[in-house]
């Protein structure tokens, strides 16, 4: 059924209702707790999985093809910045734990805000480049790459 | 319908749809247009939206000229010879020359890439694939878009774009309803990015009932880009080159890292290699000058990706399937071992899922592979997408018509899967193109290109009845009957998809039919999408969720009958292995070394093509 919701652990809160990409996650009228109302339309993203602060949501693989007994499990941790991953295999030979980094600064605090730099002259509006280019291309002080500086031209024809 | 109309007025810039092309597009507008408004119309929410949703594990197109690595010029070459010479390599040449500055920013925004500790320089998977801890890349773009852009409207489902008055063919915003509340929203903008993503779910998958969704690229990729620039009347370009993805059976699950860093290979169910022995025979249809595995072997020129699949489609057919990925080697090696698992994890988890599920350890068992339905997109390693303008100093006239990423349509703009021409731009190439698109609507705009304006409000309520349409219908009829979703005069989305989904797989080269096709059989497709259209206008929503995916459903007609009218039109097999056309076997270069592109007129729907000259980057003594 791609994701699921486990009846005791959801409390309704809305969180997976709010990022699931395909708009499929919704609350129950009569329970008030989520469900998946499109199976089929599924992508076992894990975007609501992450965003469950109740780990109420589990993916059972799609009934076409998988078998049951598995688990693939998520927590995702934005404040040290890390995701841990759990997966057991269903004849249970295999469990594995794997951690991977999701960013290396604090949370959004490292992106400049783009109305407040110097503005860009007429030159450079003129100019091909984009912001803080060429510096952000290269090391030393060149220039953005041309057809002229590399030596290059276009033609209509045939060439391989 | 007691829907609220929402006005947003006087914007400058909007984007429709931020993924990774609409965040790029967001970002930068705020530096060359400081004082402008741009907002942001989106369907899902930005934080997990578009094709990288889940994340992921490598960005793809990095050129790393900081390290002595590429130039622009080695990409285009790559591009070129990988979609057999169809490309636009004007704007192909302007991505690359671009693309690092983006990869750079995401590294100072907190996206983790791998660097190679030995050279410093970024761990690479291939030439031009660098590998990240990618969980994230969608939330941390999106920081950026949200930094910049006046307000974002998420669950925003945008179905037209709206059209000045004054002036014949100019942009002049959008409309939409939002997928909560059902609230009609008006965008009044002196310019549109469409950004809208590219198109899965139009062939029949081959996964069937619970696992529809699981497709390669995202089940929530519902063409817009090409159903919202079509529907404007915007050229667009090489849309009969929809793409097969060889994949690990069933789940989809990427095989990049495994070719490349893994350097995991294939082989029969025999355990031979089987590629080579496909080659002649292949030589033949498209000539030595597109396959010559000597020369690949000997400069390692890529052999193109559809010769690959051709290959493995073949020895299937040839009775001697499955095809299997060898891991087992690798996979001794727990590093690497760690990796291939990461590798879904980071941006196709159901893979992990399904060898959970299967108990297939790629350490002791070698996994299958297959290839996919057919997809439609242009970030890829496919160029389907708008006809642009390019870059004033790249460009030849016919490719320049003065402002970078611009349709056709004036002040309406593209980026990532929505430009034609620009196969593996990737994440980073379409993050790269919506700034491109950015800097030059802003330029537009101050230029005075967007002047007097005018949308009259009957433009403005006519789209209002065509977008709830759906639900009136649906009210109308639905007690006609007693229960259930049976109706003589009406079909609902799922309905209006899964008949979609079976003419393009039988008509126009889907999985069933081996990606076969010919001029007979798209006649007859094309025949029946016309009349699907007309049941479209008859299409029920029993709500504010189904009249989504009504829109979604009618932005995968358009796009679909584009991919047919191109694919009619292109009279040969240019790349087999992503579709054959059995009337036309052969590349022709005499006569199709061209790109394509064709132009819907909004107002009888009648489509016109033309051939276009495709320019070469070639050196100056060439
Ligand atoms: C499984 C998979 C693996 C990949 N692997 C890699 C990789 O390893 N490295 C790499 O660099 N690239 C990879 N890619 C490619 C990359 O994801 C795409 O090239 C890129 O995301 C394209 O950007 P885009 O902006 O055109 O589309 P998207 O990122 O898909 O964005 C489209 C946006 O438009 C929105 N939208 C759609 N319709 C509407 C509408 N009607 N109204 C409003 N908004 C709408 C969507 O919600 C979405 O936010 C991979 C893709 C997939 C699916
Ligand atoms: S896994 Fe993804 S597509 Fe499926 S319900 Fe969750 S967020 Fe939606
Ligand atoms: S996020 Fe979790 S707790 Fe909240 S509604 Fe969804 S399933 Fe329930």
């Amino acid at each position: 059924m791609p994701t699921f919701v486990y009846m005791t652990r959801c409390d309704g809160c809305g969180h997976c209702v709010d990022i699931c990409p395909s708009d499929i996650m919704h609350i129950d009228k009569v329970t008030r707790r989520a469900y998946n109302i499109e199976p089929n339309m599924c992508w076992e993203c894990y975007s609501c999985v992450k965003a469950c602060p109740h780990q109420a949501i589990d993916v059972r693989g799609y009934a076409d093809f998988a078998p049951l007994g598995h688990s693939v499990r998520v927590k995702r941790d934005e404040e040290k910045g890390v995701i841990a991953w759990r997966i057991k295999f269903r004849n249970g030979q295999k469990d594995i734990d794997l951690l991977a980094p999701i960013t290396t600064k604090p949370w959004g605090t490292c992106i400049p805000q783009l109305a407040d730099v110097s503005a860009p002259t007429q030159e450079q509006r003129d100019s091909q480049l984009l912001f803080n280019e060429p510096k952000y291309i290269r090391l030393d002080d060149g220039d953005i790459h041309t057809l002229k500086s590399n030596g290059l031209k276009m033609k209509a024809g045939v060439y391989y | 319908m007691a829907y609220e109309t929402i006005v947003e007025d006087n914007i400058d810039i909007l984007v429709c749809g931020a993924g990774l092309g609409g965040t790029g597009a967001a970002w930068e507008a705020r530096y060359w247009g400081q004082n402008k408004k741009i907002v942001i119309a989106e369907k899902a929410n930005i934080d997990r939206s578009g094709a990288v949703a889940q994340g992921l594990y490598a960005i793809n197109c990095y050129m790393g000229t900081r390290f002595g690595e590429n130039n622009p010029e080695d990409h285009v070459r790559y591009a070129r010879i990988d979609l057999m010479g169809m490309v636009r390599e004007d704007l192909l040449f302007d991505m690359a020359r671009h693309v690092d500055s983006a990869v750079h920013q995401f590294e100072e925004w907190g996206l983790p890439l791998m660097r190679d500790p030995k050279t410093g320089a970024y761990q690479r998977e291939g030439r031009w694939q660098i590998m990240i801890h990618g969980e994230s890349y969608k939330p941390i773009v999106a920081e950026a878009a949200k930094k910049s852009a006046d307000k974002v409207f998420n669950r925003i489902c945008v179905t037209h774009l709206l059209m000045d008055e004054s002036k014949e063919n100019r942009v002049a915003g959008a409309v939409g309803f939002n997928v909560r509340t059902g609230n009609y929203h008006v965008f009044k903008s002196k310019t549109v990015i469409v950004a809208a993503g590219g198109a899965s779910n139009i062939y029949k998958p081959r996964s069937v009932g619970e696992g529809a969704g699981r497709v390669w690229y995202a089940p929530w990729s519902s063409g817009s880009a090409y159903g919202l620039l079509i529907g404007a009347g915007a050229k667009m370009t090489q849309m009969e080159n929809r793409i097969v993805l060889a994949r690990f059976k069933d789940g989809y699950g990427p095989v990049g890292a495994y070719f490349l860093h893994l350097k995991t290979y294939t082989q029969n169910c025999l355990g031979e290699e089987y590629e080579s022995k496909w080659w002649p025979q292949l030589q033949e249809m498209v000539g030595k000058e597109y396959l010559d595995p000597e020369a690949s072997h000997r400069t390692h020129r890529p052999i193109p990706t559809c010769l690959r699949n051709h290959a493995l489609i073949s020895e299937v057919n040839a009775g001697r399937g499955p095809i299997h990925m060898v891991t087992m080697e690798a996979f001794q090696d727990p590093h690497l071992e760690e990796i291939g698992w990461h590798n879904f994890l980071g941006m196709t988890v159901g893979q992990a899922v399904l060898w959970a599920a299967t108990d297939v350890d790629p350490k002791n068992e070698n996994p299958e592979l297959t290839t996919s339905e057919p997809y439609v997109m242009g970030s890829h390693a496919t160029g389907c997408g708008a006809w642009c303008s390019g870059p004033e100093d790249v460009s030849p006239p016919e490719y320049f018509w003065g402002y970078n990423r611009m349709t056709t349509v004036e002040g309406l703009f593209g980026a990532g899967d929505a430009v034609g021409g620009t196969p593996h731009a990737f994440s980073s190439g379409s993050f790269t193109e919506g700034r491109l698109a950015a800097k030059a609507a802003c330029r537009y705009i101050d230029d005075g290109k967007a002047e007097g304006i005018v949308v009259s409000e009957k433009q403005i309520e006519d789209r209002r009845k065509e977008i709830y349409k759906p639900m009136e219908h649906y009210r109308i009829y639905r007690n006609e009957i007693t229960a259930g979703t049976v109706n003589p005069n009406y079909i609902n989305p799922r309905q209006g998809l899964d008949r979609l989904q079976k003419l393009m797989d039988e008509y126009a080269g889907g999985v069933t039919v081996n990606y076969m096709t010919n001029e007979k059989l798209l006649h007859i497709g094309l025949k029946k999408l016309k009349i699907l259209e007309e049941d479209l206008e008859k299409i029920a929503a029993e709500d504010i969720h189904e009249l989504l995916r009504a829109w979604e459903l009618k932005h995968r007609l358009l796009t679909s009958e584009a991919v047919m009218q191109h694919t009619l039109f292109r009279k040969e097999t240019r790349w087999p292995g992503y579709y054959y056309r059995g009337d036309a076997l052969k590349v022709d270069d005499e006569n199709w070394h061209v790109l394509t592109v064709s132009r819907r007129d909004p107002k009888t729907g009648e489509y016109t093509m033309e051939k276009a000259p495709c320019y070469h980057l070639v050196g100056e003594d060439e």
